[in-house]
Formats: structure tokens, sequence, C-alpha cells
């Protein structure tokens, strides 16, 4: 009797187990695990018994069945029944954590896939309330639940919950000794799960199999923490707020561009972690549980998976998605707020409130409205004027009005404290001299933050009248709450901290951290300005912000996105479309809004697709596989470079260091520009050389096809890796259909870049098809008319748009006709394009008003529509 | 599908008083309300209990060895040919096909429970086959073929035509 097995198998775990409690005599063979130990298998499978008989058991539980009926113990219905419910339960629910902890790197979310089964093992132990699972001694099916289960359980940042599941954290190990016998001792905890993974789906899929050991604990255990000798980066998407779905500027503003460049970094072989979560707290949220009759908790609980679920769709690709209403929100934010009280940096004033008597409370910012005081727009916000971007105290507003029940509210005072934000001036500055001009600062975030300064900085009040937030720790003031623009971006700190213990080691180490900040620019003053004067104030060696990354507005078609008006595409929509995510990911990165105001607009993105995608990328790469296939049987022909052919390379290789220089300062739409101008330059690179001629002609002319050939599906190889960070899915196939090994572009992407060689002649690529696909003009059309051009506004603002004001109407629709004319009359007269420009941007906001004013627009919001 | 398996089974064990089952889970697993205990659950346990309670343990296997073979081939009925894919079905019939080169049955000589349960699941996927197909498996097809002829089997199950009809065969007439 004999046992393979081989290292690092968990599998090869439940059976050593078993020989250890069981004492039966038999001889442990270790061997690789790739050996092909039963012949019968179509795969290497380990464990595998080679019985005396001759036989083979390649199943663990069998092998541990015989090993326990070997020493005398039969197996009883009740065991049979674990045994059977572990293969058929918890093993592809354990595959499927694995996945997603392994190959994705969100170790956090493996309790999502295995909360269920722990809780049916849980229920198991409780309802029959002995020390085993099968009675009061140690039998085969604690032995396979056990070692099964070692690889999650013992991770400890996986919180696997002791609290949850308290018997089956109760059950002993079956021997304690075991875990010096393991077999995967020299790992680290992810490797083990790594390896776990591996031999999971080595059964199913081998090419998993080709993730060296090596590689998956290189690639897993550099995640989480800085690491000396490395490009640390902390990467953070700004927080969405929770009860409003994304739309698509929301999407390209921060997640989906953070998203390209943490694929990017992590191309680069940096060191990165990207963080992101929902900012749950304040007014919006408890009005929105008013509305829908449910608790605040609730309702973040509804949003926050609806959030998760439209940026899973998008292939946004967080370390860590998190929230902000967590317990170490609270401990972080209380924190530094008593080191700011400690150091002086809080001070008290009475604040005169706006309160509205008839809905009892007193009014947060945004459910105030009024008249502008600077530009006199008639509907300011309470916070900001949307029309002059002046930032307004409420009380400052014109006749005011409660948005929710149109009352005129009153003037009270409350006590409030306040940070300092002119003592903190000094350091402050100090810090953003040395920041901009050594980090990559978007020119909007430093031009934003010089004027900021410029107006000069006054105190600004972080506490509020309200129960939905962080408790103020301080006694004078325990019925109220943080500010959420003083708590929000602590936010990044506390979800770094639900991700791992160590979160000091980022957010603590300046000088060993780059800290870079997506969002779209009406953030930057809170990022530039407010959160680093509070983490200044702290005085904790906070790992403050080194590259702002803001992004300018996106348009929808001729209107704009707006999250407090909901006018646009919004995230859930855009899976219902029919176009793929890599596709709209490339249009939205495409037109992202860089250095300027762009606009999303279908008829765009069905020409970006068809010329761009279609014609020229997918053209290119599909033609390069398609010759290897038809004229050279599969596999890469050998390559003579002739001058020309250099000149391509030479070609190819400029382009790819302006993309790494570009990505580098984080133009993520301008390095694109260069991955379609490489194709551009294969595509005429093959019609010149004509291989398909060639191929039926002489030697020579032969030999000059597959050059051709064997160049141009090289390029098509490095092009899979420069499209990675954008097009993850669609490089991914490439890959699959070239047979290229999952590190080819390692070395292309190192220092300035380098086009390398890596298939060489010989190899063999898998099957190839096309990559996209054309989107036709009605379909375009289709979903022009389904999603708009046409506004959507959500649930709130319907009942302010209702608000038909016929007079108003009648007033704009003159207005619009006079400026029509007179935008004409200047096209006549050819006048100065910019002064047309503005003349046109009045009209089309007239226009708005007008449309507000008719009280149209007010059709169901599409995202109620999308089941139909 | 997995209860009239069971039911199949019961009347192949000669049960007298057939028993009542449910299913749970989206995946309708069986469930055996069970007098004297506990409910069992999972198609394979509830069918080793079927066994001894007809006391016919040898279908379980005579030997340590043999019960772990059986046990082995449950197993793989309920891990791989549940719910699997169309490349899932090459590799299953490609690794029986290996396997039962020099072999009349699943583990020992005899008629074993993993033979009945394996021929229940494998039913439909062999209903599907190609003549050719059915060639290229020709182990699989020749031990389908004995277990549907085996008295008291089929039960539920309509006959499959495993073989081509040789008249023909290689004479273009």
């Amino acid at each position: 009797m004999k046992l393979f097995v081989s290292e690092g198998n968990p599998h090869c775990l439940k059976v050593l187990a078993a020989l250890e409690v069981t004492g039966a005599p038999c001889d442990v063979q270790y061997v690789n695990h790739d050996e092909t130990v039963v012949p019968f298998l179509s795969r290497p499978t380990l464990p595998a018994l080679l019985l005396p008989s001759g036989l083979h058991l390649f199943s663990p539980n069998a092998i541990c069945q015989y090993l326990f009926e070997v020493k005398g113990q039969e197996s009883s219905d009740l065991c049979s029944q674990w045994l059977e419910w572990e293969a058929t339960d918890l093993q592809p629910a354990l595959l499927q954590a694995l996945h997603m902890a392994v190959l994705q790197g969100k170790a956090s979310n493996l309790p999502k896939f295995l909360q269920g089964p722990l809780n049916y093992l849980d229920q198991g132990l409780s309802k029959r309330d002995t020390t085993y699972l099968t009675g009061e001694a140690v039998s085969l099916a604690d032995v396979v639940l056990w070692a099964a289960l070692y690889p999650v359980l013992s991770e400890p940042s996986l919180a696997l919950g002791k609290q949850t599941t308290p018997h089956v954290s109760k059950v002993q190990f079956p021997s304690h000794d075991i875990k010096q016998m393991l077999p995967f001792r020299v790992m680290c905890s992810e490797c083990v799960l790594a390896v776990c993974y591996m031999n999971v789906v080595a059964f199913r899929s081998p090419q998993i199999l080709f993730l060296g050991l090596i590689e998956i604990h290189l690639c897993v255990c550099s995640l989480s923490l800085p690491q000396e000798g490395k490009r640390n980066i902390l990467l953070t998407s700004a927080l969405p707020y929770v009860n409003n779905v994304p739309h698509l500027g929301n999407i390209i503003g921060c997640v989906l561009s953070a998203d390209v460049f943490s694929r990017y970094g992590r191309l680069r072989g940096w060191n990165l972690l990207f963080v992101c979560g929902t900012d749950e707290y304040g007014t919006a949220t408890e009005n929105k549980a008013r509305e829908e009759g449910l608790t605040p908790q609730q309702i973040c609980d509804k949003y926050h998976a609806v959030h998760a679920c439209i940026y899973e769709w998008f292939q946004i690709d967080f370390d860590f998605f998190g929230r902000t209403t967590t317990e170490k929100q609270t401990e972080i934010a209380q924190n530094i707020f008593w080191r700011l009280h400690k150091h002086g940096f809080l001070v008290e004033d009475t604040v005169e409130q706006l309160r509205c008597e008839s809905c009892q409370r007193f009014l947060a910012d945004r459910f105030v409205e009024g008249t502008c005081p600077h530009c006199s727009y008639p509907e300011a916000r309470g916070d900001q004027c949307d029309k002059c971007g002046r930032l307004i105290n409420a009380v400052e507003l014109r006749e005011p009005q409660c948005k929710v029940c149109r009352q005129t509210p009153v003037v009270r005072s409350s006590k409030h404290l306040f940070l300092d934000l002119p003592k903190l001036e000094p350091q402050l500055e100090q810090w953003l001299d040395r920041s901009t001009s050594t980090g990559d600062w978007t020119a909007n975030a430093k031009q934003i933050t010089r004027s900021w300064l410029r107006d000069g900085l006054k105190p600004r009040c972080i506490t509020r009248d309200l129960k939905w937030g962080t408790p103020v720790p301080h006694p004078d003031f325990k019925e109220k709450v943080f500010y959420v623009w003083f708590d929000a971006p602590i936010g990044y700190l506390s979800i770094t901290a639900n991700y791992t213990d160590q979160w000091e080691k980022w957010w603590k180490n300046p000088s060993q951290v780059e800290l870079y900040n997506f969002m779209a620019k009406d953030n930057v003053p809170f990022h530039s300005v407010v959160f680093p004067c509070s983490l200044l104030g702290a005085q904790d060696n906070y790992t403050l912000v080194s590259h702002l990354v803001a992004t300018e507005y996106l348009n929808y078609e001729d209107t704009k996105f707006s999250k407090s008006r909901g006018v646009g595409v919004f995230g859930d929509m855009a899976k219902d479309t029919g176009i793929p995510s890599d596709v709209w990911r490339f249009y939205l990165l495409y037109v992202r809004p860089e250095g300027q105001d762009s606009a999303f607009s279908w008829a765009d993105m069905a020409t970006k697709n068809n010329s761009e995608l279609l014609n020229n990328l997918g053209n290119f790469i599909n033609r390069a596989g398609m010759f290897v296939t038809k004229f050279f049987e599969g596999c890469v022909p050998p390559m003579e470079l002739q001058q020309e052919d250099k000149k391509l390379l030479a070609l190819v290789s400029w382009e790819l260091q302006q993309y790494i220089q570009l990505m580098d300062k984080v133009k993520i739409r301008d390095a694109l520009k260069h991955i379609l101008n490489i194709s551009r330059h294969g595509n005429q690179y093959i019609q010149v050389n004509e291989p398909w001629k060639k191929i039926k002609g002489g030697d020579a002319e032969r030999q000059r096809a597959g050059t051709v050939t064997g160049v141009s599906v090289n390029i098509a190889c490095l092009l899979s890796g420069m499209l990675l960070p954008y097009m993850p899915t669609v490089s991914q196939t490439i890959r699959d259909q070239l047979n290229a090994p999952q590190s080819c572009h390692n070395a292309m992407f190192e220092g300035t870049g380098t086009f390398v060689c890596t298939l060489r002649a010989g190899h063999r690529i898998g099957t190839v098809s096309p990559l996209f696909q054309k989107l036709e003009v009605d379909q375009i059309e289709a979903l022009k008319k389904r999603f708009g051009g046409q506004q959507v506004f959500d649930v709130y603002d319907v009942a302010m748009v209702n608000a038909v004001d016929p007079e108003k109407a009648k007033q704009l629709t003159q207005a619009v006709t006079e400026q029509g004319e007179k935008v004409r009359a200047l096209k006549a007269q050819k006048a100065e394009k910019a002064v047309v420009t503005a003349e046109v941007a009045k009209l089309l906001d007239l226009k708005k008003q007008l449309a507000a004013a008719e009280g149209k627009n007010t059709e169901p919001a599409p995202q109620k529509n999308k089941k139909k | 599908m997995a209860l009239r398996e069971l039911s199949s089974l019961e009347k192949y064990l000669e049960l007298k008083k057939p028993n009542k089952y449910s299913t749970q889970g989206d995946k309708k697993v069986p469930v055996l309300q069970n007098n004297n205990g506990a409910p069992l659950v999972g198609l394979v346990t509830i069918a080793r209990h079927l066994v001894k309670e007809a006391k016919r343990t040898e279908l379980l296997g005579d030997s340590a060895e043999s019960r772990a073979v059986v046990h082995q081939w449950l197993e793989y009925r309920v891990t791989r040919l549940n719910g699997c894919t169309k490349d899932d079905i090459k590799t299953i019939l490609k690794e029986l096909n290996l396997y039962l080169q020099d072999k009349s049955y699943l583990a020992e000589n005899q008629l074993t429970l993993a033979d009945i349960l394996m021929y229940y699941g494998i039913q439909p996927l062999i209903v599907d086959l190609a003549v050719q197909e059915k060639e290229q498996y020709v182990n699989v097809t020749r031990w389908f073929d004995h277990m549907q002829h085996y008295p008291g089997v089929r039960r539920h199950l309509p006959p499959v035509v495993v073989l081509r009809n040789r008249i023909y065969t290689g004479r273009h007439h």
C-alpha cells in the first residue's frame, strides 16, 4: 500500500491527517503535483492510494474512509452524509471562494461564498451537541471537514466568523501536532490559499496549472503591505455616495480611471493597494430611509450591494470595496478628532442654522434651496451654487425653502465645533508646495487648490445635528455627529483597516508609500485642502496625497450628467444594452474628460467601436492570428528581419515608450491612442507585404510571408498587454487565442518599455476568432431612444420638476427665441468662435430651463424600466 | 430525478414499503425522513442506507478495499456527473472508458451500488451520443449495455440501442 502526495496540496492534508489519526501502516511518497499516478484519469490527480490489489483510489475521501476501515472503524450513515455534503456542497463553495481570493485578490470576499456552508455545518454541530461531528470521538467526517476548511479557517485576516459559527470554531484539530507536519508549512497563508485553489481547479481546468507556485507566491503575497525597495502605491477612488446609482460620469471620473491605473501599475510590477467603498453617512441617507420606510442601515446595505454589483460588471478590480459605516471608521475618526482637539486645531462657535418647523428638524445644506447671494441663481443649493460654483452658507441664501415641504425655514442657533483651517494654513502651504511640485497633480487640481488658498481659508464646521453619522466623542457635543466632509475621507483609512489590521503600514508611512487619489474635479478641495488639514493637524505621520488625479466633467449627449439631479445613463443600465463591459470601458476611456470636458454620445460610441475596435485593432490581431493558423498550421513561423521590419519594430517600440510615459503620468486617454497607433501601423504593414499572396510564391517569398506573419503575431501579443488595463477580458482572450504565457508581458513593461519577441518560432497558438462585433446603426438608434438623449431624473427631483410654471415658461420661450436669433446672426457674421460658443451655451441653458418649467422630462427613470 | 432513481433502487432491492422523500435547496438534494432519528440527506447517503436496510450489504463491497472503491465511484457520480458541462462529458467518458478496459463492473467482479447509480446517472449522456461516439467509448458502451440488461436494474429508464446493427457494415450492396 502506497500513498502518493504532493507538497502544498490541501487534499493531501486530508489523507495525511487520516493517516496520522488512524496510524494505518502505509508508505508515503512525495511526487510533483503534475505527476500522473492514476493511469485512467485525464489529469494528474493527487493524492492517490495504490491498493494491495493494484487498483488506485483517487478520491481523498475514499482514501480516508479506507484508512479508517483498515483500522476497524466503519463509517455510519451520518458520517457518510457529511462526506457527501463535503464533496457536493462545500468543495464547490471553496472553489468559488478561493477563485475570488487568489485570482482576483479579494480575500475579503471569502465569507460571502462560505457563510452558507459554514452555517449549515454549524447547525449540524449545534443540533447534536456532541464534541465531534458524529459523536464523542474523532471520526472520519471530522478529519475530512477539518482538513477541507483548514486553509480558510487558519487564515486570521479572513475573519471567517468566530462569532457567527461558534460550533465550527470549537471543533478541535484531530491532532495538535498536525500543523507541524502540514505539507505547506513553508508558505505564507495566502499561498496556502493559492496552492489550494490551484489543486482544486487543476482537476477541472488544466490551464491554471501553468501559474507556477512561485509566481503565485510573488503576486499574492506582494498585495497586502508596503515593501522595502519597491514602489509602493496606495490608490483610492473617491467614495461614491451610497444612495445614488452611479452614472457613467461617476464611473469614468473615479473608479474606472483608478482601475485602469491599478491594472497598469500591476503590469509594471509596482506593489499596489486599490481601495474604495461607499460613503454612507449623512442626511441624504436618513431621508431616503424615511422615504422607503427602512432604517438608514438597511438603505446602506441595499445600495452598497447595488454599487458593488455595478462595479463588478465594469470589472473594477478593487483589492477591497468597503463602506464607511463600520466600527473602524468610528475608532479612527474619533482618534483623529481627539488629536486635533489636543493640538488646539478645533474651535467652538455658535451657528445660526435653518430649521424647518413643519418637518421638525434642522435642515442639512442640501435640503435647503434658495437664491444664490452671489449670482442670484434661483435654484442654488444650501452648500453650493450650481451656477457660479461658490460655496454658500445655507443661512446666506435669499428666500430659503425646505426642499421637502417647501415651507420657509427659521434660523436657530446651535453650538458646533470648527476645524481651524487658518491656523493650519502655513503647514498646508508648505506641504502643498512640495507635493504639487514633485507629484503628478492634474492641472485642474492645482488650479482649484490655488484658487481656494487665494480666497483665504475659514474655519469649517465639522459637526452636525443629525443621528446617522459617526458620533462626536466630546461630552459637550454628544448629540451630534461628524459632518460628512470631515468623516468621509477618513473612510479611506477605515476601509483599509477593514482590509488589513496593519493598515498603518500604508497610512502612516509617507516615506515609503505614494498615495494617488482619483476623483472628479468637484471633489478636489476636500482632498487637497480640507482632508490634508485634518491629517496634518492630527500630527500622526499620516501619508498625504502625492498625486491628485482629477477629471473634468463628462456630459451626456448635449446635456449634463449630474449626481444631484440624476441626469444620464446609470451604471446598472449599461449591462442591459447588450454591449460588452470591455467596449463600455474602452469608449468611456476614449472620451475620458482628461484636461477638458467631453461628452458621451451614442453615435460616437458606435463609430469608435466600428472604426477603432473592429476595423483597426480587432482586424489586425485577427489577421495576424489567422495567418499563423491558415498558412503555418498554427505554429509561429521563423522570422528573418529586413530593414522594413526593423523600421516597424522601431515604430512600435516608440509607441510603447510613449504609452508608458503617458501612463506613468496618468494620461489614460492619451495613452490609449498609442495602442491604436500600433495596430494601425500593423495593418499597413500587412497590407503592403501581402503575406496571403507571398505564401503561394517561391521559397524566398514564402519565407517573407513567414517573417511578416511572425512579426505581426508578436505585435498582437504586445497589444494584449497594453490593452490589459483598458479591456481586461479582451486582453485575456487575445492571450488565450495566442496561447501566450501569463508572464509574457513582464519584461516589456519594465523601465521605459522594450518590445521583445515573446512568441518564438515554433510556438503553437490557440484557436483564433473575432474579438469585436459591429454596432449597427439601428441598434444604436434604438438604444439612444430607449435611454435618452432625454434627461433622466431620480426620485428626489421628480417632485421639483413637476412644479410646472406656465408664466416662467412663457418668458423663457421668448428668451430662447431671442437667443436663437442672436446665435444665428453671429454665425452668419462669422464671429469669433469663442463668442459663438459662449452664446450657444447660454441658449442651451435657456432651453433646459424652459424644459424644466414646462414640466418635461418627467418620464419614469429608465432604471425602473429595465426589466421590460 | 434523484427521487426516481431512489424509487427504482427500492424496487431493485425489493423493499416492501416505499419510503417518503422530499428535496431541499436549489439542487433538489433528496431527503429521507427517518422514523428512528434525524433525516438523511443526499443521494449516496440515502442509497447506502437503503442497501443496508435491504440487508444487501454486498452491494457496498465485500472488503474494505472494494468498499472504498465503491465509495469513490459513488462520489464520482455525484460530484462529476451531476451538472456536468459538455467538456466534462467527454472527460468523464474518456476516463470511464479507460478504467473499464479490463473490467466488467466498477468494483470487484460483481454488481455494486456504484454500477447501479452510475448507470442511472450516465444514461442521459449515452442517449445523446452519436453512433460513432458510442464506438469511440466502446468499453463504457459495453458496460452500459450490460447494466441495462442486468435483471431488475433498468426500471424507470427506457432501453438505449447502443450497438450498431452489424449486418450491413463494410459492404455496399
